[in-house]
């Protein structure tokens, strides 16, 4: 039996929930992995073992502290065994993953969704296909979020390696994002808006909707092609961000195959639209006909009374 | 002056249906284009070559179909145009593909290599990082924005916000849209095109160990609720949290 290593996510110096996702997913290629934690300050990795896990090492370094590929990828080579690497398929996991793999001269396989023997799915194409690969050697991939139910944690042991690598870009200046909303790459519930919104001022309905949820606001294309105010960050779709949230809303998004090849991965999804003919409702959970401003003015009442 | 290869990839257009034959996907009806982040690193190969000077290298990896998305890149701007493809590749998987651009890269004397930050097809993002890798050089991904006034500076996301990053030697810059405006070819980039002809140069390639065992549709959706007007939304909000249990 192959071995595996997890990498662990981390975020806003924790260990993120997907960590344990990830676990499991190793559990199922049959492997007990050996956890790496990369961290500039071991003790975010305090109790931090998964049931199942063969041991779990906290790779404490002073490039953790802010990501540079190459010393990263140097770092966690060195205090990680050889096997089958498992990140998770956030850009930043995607990106060290891919870098880990060519340092030890294997493959990798990005945003996986099914793992059954050593055969794994992926998206292919933004989701307009799947495609399944077999793995004959060790390789690196990367598992995306809500899949994998997460493995339970046992609080056991955690060992520190120290392991520095030279870090070879530098870090000038972190300018803090103007918005505190969340981003829809890292968001659990998304409320995006398209051109049928007629205006980007009335994207603040979407944003008083997404501050009752937690959620992120996204875009699709249209909206963002039409309008300067919404930027690029927000766009959901084939040549946006690729988003798979527990629900998402989309507020006068008529469905083009582009957007949904970013978002039809989504557990839940509801429609809003004027046009009952329009294709996005073909991929609704719940569908309603109706404008936006008939609408959303009902759906944030009964969110409110809800979660309050 | 730096010598500059940016990478480009001929994929389905993105508006383009995707179609499943069997086991895998049919791509004989679809439009073909320049994966549509390439696109931006071609913009920002040429701000880098208009600040600095030196020469730009567009360079795929593909069978002769694909001298088309390198012409389209010279009609644009570049200055070379260079395909590396053996004929007894078969299947590659991402290991065999990023060992063979990374051989040719070093066979051009690249310095600096510009990619989209995934292609289109598959959204995977492998290739900069891991050809970054390969050469021992320093990577940064996803960037949306790079000026060239003493040294390369590019911006590049982190966690709650972006990050002003200077690229002290080699690297390998992986480009998001962003801000960056691509311009068009011209009429006069477009005539150069024609007549301009690709170097197509080879590599080794070790044999895969990921294989393709089949590619479907995506698992279709049962059907689901819909509502006529607007008060349906207490409805559905009252479904979210009690059926879908997701609020």
């Amino acid at each position: 039996m192959s071995e595996s290593i997890v990498i662990a996510e981390t975020n806003k110096g924790t260990i993120a929930p997907v960590t344990a996702e990830l676990v499991s997913a190793a559990i199922a290629l049959g492997t007990s992995p050996t956890v790496v934690i990369p961290c500039a300050d071991a003790g975010i990795a305090d109790g931090a073992g998964y049931d199942g896990v063969s041991r779990t090492i906290a790779v404490k370094g002073d490039c953790f502290a802010n990501y540079d590929a190459a010393s990263w990828a140097a770092a966690i080579d060195a205090a990680a065994p050889s096997g089958i690497i498992i990140a998770a398929a956030t850009p930043q996991s995607k990106d060290l993953a891919a870098r880990i793999a060519a340092r030890r001269g294997i493959s990798v396989v990005q945003d996986v969704v099914t793992i059954n023997g050593m055969n794994l799915t992926s998206p292919i194409y933004s989701g307009k296909a799947m495609q399944t690969v077999a793995l004959s050697g060790d390789a690196a991939i990367s598992v995306r979020a809500n899949v994998f139910p997460p493995a339970a944690s046992s609080g056991a042991n955690v060992s520190v390696v120290d392991q520095s690598g030279d870090v070879a870009t530098a870090v000038q200046e972190i300018i803090a994002r103007a918005s505190t909303r969340l981003d829809v790459a890292e968001a659990n519930i998304i409320i995006s808006g398209g051109r049928g919104m007629g205006s980007p001022d009335n994207f603040s309905h979407l944003e008083k909707i997404a501050d009752v949820l937690g959620a992120a606001v996204g875009a699709s294309r249209a909206a963002v092609d039409t309008w300067e105010q919404i930027p690029h960050s927000m766009q959901v779709g084939q040549t946006g961000k690729t988003v798979n949230p527990n629900l998402y809303i989309a507020v006068g998004i008529s469905g083009a195959i582009q957007h949904l090849a970013g978002m039809r991965s989504s557990k839940y999804i509801v429609a809003v639209n004027k046009d009952a003919d329009a294709p996005i409702f073909a991929h609704a959970d719940y569908g309603i006909v109706a404008t936006w401003e008939e609408a959303l003015p009902v759906l944030e009442s009964a969110l409110s009374s809800m979660m309050s | 002056m730096p010598n500059i290869v940016v990478l480009v990839k001929r994929v389905p257009d993105t508006n383009a249906r995707i179609v499943v034959n069997g086991d895998r996907v049919d791509l004989s009806a679809v439009k073909w284009v320049i994966s549509p982040y390439d696109e931006f690193a071609i913009e920002t190969a040429l701000k880098h070559k208009e600040a600095a000077g030196g020469t730009v290298t567009a360079l795929t990896l593909g069978p002769a179909d694909s001298d088309k998305v390198l012409k389209d890149a010279k009609a644009i701007g570049v200055d070379e145009i260079v395909r590396v493809w053996d004929d007894s590749w078969n299947e590659l998987d991402s290991n065999a593909i990023q060992s063979a651009l990374a051989e040719a890269i070093t066979g051009l004397g690249a310095e600096i290599v510009y990619c989209g930050k995934t292609a289109a097809d598959t959204g995977a993002g492998s290739t900069g990082p891991g050809i970054a890798e390969r050469l021992g050089w320093a990577s940064v991904s996803n960037i949306t924005d790079a000026s060239f006034g003493g040294g390369i500076t590019v911006t590049s996301p982190v966690e709650n916000g972006s990050a002003k990053v200077s690229i002290p030697g080699n690297a390998v810059i992986s480009c998001d849209k962003g801000g960056i405006k691509v311009r068009k070819p011209n009429v006069k980039g477009i005539m150069m095109a024609k007549r301009a002809q690709v170097n197509v140069v080879s590599a080794g390639a070790p044999s895969p160990t990921v294989t393709i065992v089949s590619q479907t549709p995506p698992p279709a959706k049962p059907a689901g609720k819909k509502y006529e007007g607007g008060s349906a939304a207490e409805e559905v909000a009252r479904l979210l949290r009690d059926e879908a249990n997701v609020i």
